[in-house]
């Protein structure tokens, strides 16, 4: 497994979405009302990176594929990005910058507490997420901090699921993968014997 | 595995570096341009086409000059509003009904008005067309989601249809329906709303020279997505309150259950006035995007239409009437 070239070709595959958004900004194709196309489909993103990053370590550990664990940090740190440009939206486009009004939205509404919350939750995640941090606060630690990246998901759904007016079937999709992925891990602890496969024996 | 002994290969066969690198960066940049490619048609396919409805052509063009509200506000572009609607009769996403909808036949049509009135009537659809002067209306449409357009509506008051019928004395209510088809209206077949879709006005917000039954806009016919052939627009109500494709119209005693406040009772009220006062339960409705500009306008009264309307609501508490 030539690693180096996965890690880079996952790199820029995560990066595609923003690119074409990019794209199609600069030529006028975000559809008849950019502003909410790009919050909507950054806040999206975000959802589907968290579950990603979820999903490494289940992946990993049903086929037996060790390395994957390197595509983990990208990942997570891809959900943090996506994250940063899903609360700029809001902010400039739906709050012009206007903090007074964004604390009240936050503290006034359910479904804004819990997606600032997820944010937030994020922010230790991305700090802590190098080489020289795990080292720093050392590897128990820095994993009992890490759990924390199964609130934000929590708290992510949950403020889709509070956002849509009557069509839910999007978030609760979302809802059941999350169900999946923690489930995983209950079972994981119980029932590694199967939910594990030992990994093959590295490729010259 | 059967390790061949390096004695088989000649020497002559061993790649060279130089190609074994050529090949490796040769598939990996294939690898690299097929890995992009699919997900960059993921992200395609998942989000909706743009753009369904292309511009509006250029004789139809040059008479959307003439389209501005009384306080000079431009109307929005023909694709704008023909490529954004709230219609879950064919989809929840604003940007895929011009496609789900495109099929959709609205000949033959009828309209059933009846209930308390003297003189009910199944009226074809051509004869609603007949039954007055079609006019251009330059209305603001304000969407309960907090986004605003500039729409020209092309219709006769429904005070012209109501007449008609001669309501009765005791019908203080007017109850309407959108068509109820699921094989046409193929989003029915889920439950995200109860179905059919039904509005509520009371007869004087009814009877309003505002109030509007549209069977057009930019002077042409009302394409399905925008409620063809027929539909109710309010404009100082938030837009859900202007039900489209009516098959029937009821005058009643009893104030009407809207499909939005059976949905949710305590976000969407049976008025629904535009009031910049009263916010959403989940969001503030006192500023809106007008689609077309950058940022954000302070939401006006009853959607600026205070002067004529407020009156139709004097002394009543319309925070608790929201």
């Amino acid at each position: 497994m030539d690693i180096k070239f996965a890690k880079f070709a996952v790199f820029t595959n995560a990066a595609v979405p923003f690119s074409l958004i990019l794209w199609d900004a600069f030529h006028h194709r975000l559809g008849t009302n950019p502003q909410e196309f790009v919050l909507r489909t950054t806040g999206t993103l975000t959802l589907v990176f968290l579950l990603l990053t979820l999903a490494v370590t289940p992946l990993r550990k049903l086929l037996g594929l060790p390395w994957m664990v390197q595509f983990r940090r990208m990942l997570g740190l891809y959900a943090f990005f996506y994250g940063c440009l899903h609360l700029l939206s809001y902010t400039w486009f739906d709050k012009w910058f206007n903090l007074r009004a964004i604390a009240e939205d936050t503290l006034k509404r359910p479904f804004i507490f819990l997606g600032v919350l997820a944010f937030v939750l994020m922010i230790p995640l991305a700090v802590t997420s190098t080489n020289k941090m795990v080292k720093r606060l050392g590897g128990q630690r820095w994993n009992r901090l890490h759990k924390l990246a199964y609130l934000a998901p929590i708290a992510g759904v949950l403020h889709y699921y509070l956002l849509v007016k009557a069509d839910t079937r999007l978030p609760l999709a979302f809802a059941a993968a999350l169900v999946v992925l923690l489930a995983y891990r209950v079972l994981n602890k119980f029932f590694p014997a199967f939910t594990q496969r030992k990994p093959k024996r590295a490729a010259a | 595995m059967l390790i061949k002994d390096s004695d088989d290969i000649k020497s002559s066969e061993i790649t060279d570096e130089k190609n074994y690198w050529n090949r490796r960066n040769f598939i990996r940049g294939g690898v690299l341009a097929a890995t992009t490619t699919a997900t960059g048609l993921l992200y395609r396919g998942l989000n909706p086409p743009n753009r369904e409805v292309k511009k509006l052509d250029p004789v139809e063009l040059s008479a959307k000059q003439g389209y501005f509200t009384a306080e000079g506000e431009a109307a929005n572009d023909f694709a704008d509003i023909t490529n954004y609607n709230n219609f879950y009769e064919f989809t929840t996403t604003k940007e895929g009904v011009a496609r789900r909808a495109k099929n959709f036949v609205t000949r033959p049509w009828t309209v059933e008005v009846g209930g308390l009135v003297h003189k009910p009537k199944t009226f074809d659809l051509d004869e609603i067309l007949k039954l007055a002067p079609l006019e251009d209306r330059v209305y603001r449409f304000r969407c309960v989601e907090a986004w605003s357009m500039v729409i020209p509506w092309m219709g006769f008051p429904l005070a012209e249809l109501l007449k008609q019928v001669e309501p009765m004395s005791d019908a203080r209510y007017v109850k309407f329906f959108t068509l109820y088809d699921p094989d046409r209206m193929p989003n029915q077949k889920t439950d995200v709303l109860t179905w059919p879709y039904i509005e509520g006005l009371r007869l004087d917000e009814a009877q309003h020279p505002l109030t509007l039954l549209a069977t057009g806009l930019y002077g042409k016919m009302l394409l399905p997505q925008n409620g063809a052939p027929l539909r109710l627009v309010v404009p100082w109500k938030y837009g859900f309150k202007s039900i489209k494709s009516i098959v029937k119209i009821l005058l009643v005693r009893d104030e009407p259950i809207s499909a939005w406040t059976d949905a949710a009772p305590d976000e969407y009220g049976f008025y629904s006035n535009v009031n910049p006062k009263v916010s959403h339960p989940r969001w503030t409705q006192a500023t809106e995007r007008r689609i077309g500009e950058f940022g954000l306008r302070d939401t006006l009264m009853f959607n600026g239409y205070g002067d004529q309307v407020a009156s139709l609501y004097s002394g009543m508490d319309l925070k608790a009437n929201f």
